[in-house]
């Protein structure tokens, strides 16, 4: 039996036992809608201490071409986080929290993203895998990132490690 | 901002290179609510500690973060086709983290002129912390 423990951020107590069940390959988010709130760019423009005023200024941004204030090239992370989509798939999967880390992230871009937008997300796990042995789990997953108008804006791969 | 021709790059280019303030208690504390990710392995020593962990340490996703800005510091953000990086160690409480970028191809594709960047966010002892890529559209 695992010994470590993890508290999920929604409080939840949970305790892994085996290897993740492979039947969660496939399992897709339902498309959820987030808003791209101009206060919260500021905010995470000043939390990563980014000192460009075109992600601080609205008129430098529209200086810059762009309609309102850019959302910072990762904060299309956040935007996801917001569905909570990694958090609903390692619980369905009983992963504790306090055993995940980040392997990587890529991101490939097709247009920007803005504040006022709303972007639209759909998640899919991709792949599940283990290595050494079953000592790690990775998990892959893959979102959609589409505005208000139809256009995919990004496509977006995370890898979650296992330290089982 | 004066932005770079593809004429006047070359392989082996380093023109990106920036450097974090040392990363504190309350840059994760800002950086989890403002990112969203309020994972309490990075905000809660408690919660480190019952987890196994001496203490927190930062997002991965901070440093990423860092390693956007080092490329939107060369190329305006509307530039950036692809970026991705792997999370090779974990970052403590108290390290500096460096960003450097190299190029380390340039190319033509889809009708545009590219730069593919090799990136690295590594502490100060030069201990590597992501090793990532970008590729960015040049005029």
């Amino acid at each position: 039996m695992r010994t470590t423990q993890g508290i999920g951020p929604a409080g939840n107590n949970l305790e892994g036992s085996e290897m993740i069940d492979k039947k969660h390959i496939g399992r897709t988010t339902a498309p959820q809608t987030v808003d791209v709130e101009k206060g919260r760019l500021k905010f995470f423009a000043k939390a990563i201490g980014e000192t460009d005023p075109v992600y601080s200024d609205e008129a430098a941004a529209k200086a810059a071409g762009y309609p309102s204030l850019p959302a910072p090239p990762t904060f299309t992370f956040c935007l996801e986080m917001e569905t909570n989509s990694l958090w609903d798939n390692i619980a369905a999967m009983g992963v504790p929290v306090g055993k995940i880390l980040h392997g990587s992230q890529s991101f490939k871009y097709y247009a920007p993203i803005c504040a006022g937008d709303k972007i639209t997300f759909v998640t899919k796990v991709s792949d599940i895998f283990d290595k050494k042995g079953g000592a790690m789990e990775f998990i892959i997953e893959d979102t959609t990132a589409t505005n208000q108008d139809g256009v995919l804006v990004a496509d977006i791969q995370r890898t979650i490690v296992v330290i089982n | 901002m004066a932005q770079p021709k593809y004429a006047d790059v070359n392989v082996g280019d380093e023109p990106i290179k920036l450097e974090t303030a040392p990363i504190s208690r309350t840059t994760l504390a800002l950086y989890a609510g403002a990112s969203g990710d309020h994972n309490p392995m990075h905000i809660d020593i408690d919660y480190a500690k019952a987890a196994g962990q001496s203490d927190v340490f930062a997002h991965g996703m901070l440093s990423m973060a860092y390693l956007g800005r080092g490329v939107t510091s060369w190329v305006p953000q509307s530039a950036i086709r692809s970026f991705s990086t792997k999370f090779t160690k974990i970052t403590r409480v108290g390290e500096k983290i460096v960003v450097t970028g190299k190029v380390a191809e340039k190319m033509e594709a889809e009708g545009e002129k590219r730069v593919k960047l090799e990136l690295t966010a590594a502490n100060e002892k030069g201990e590597v912390k992501l090793a990532g890529e970008a590729v960015v559209a040049l005029a």
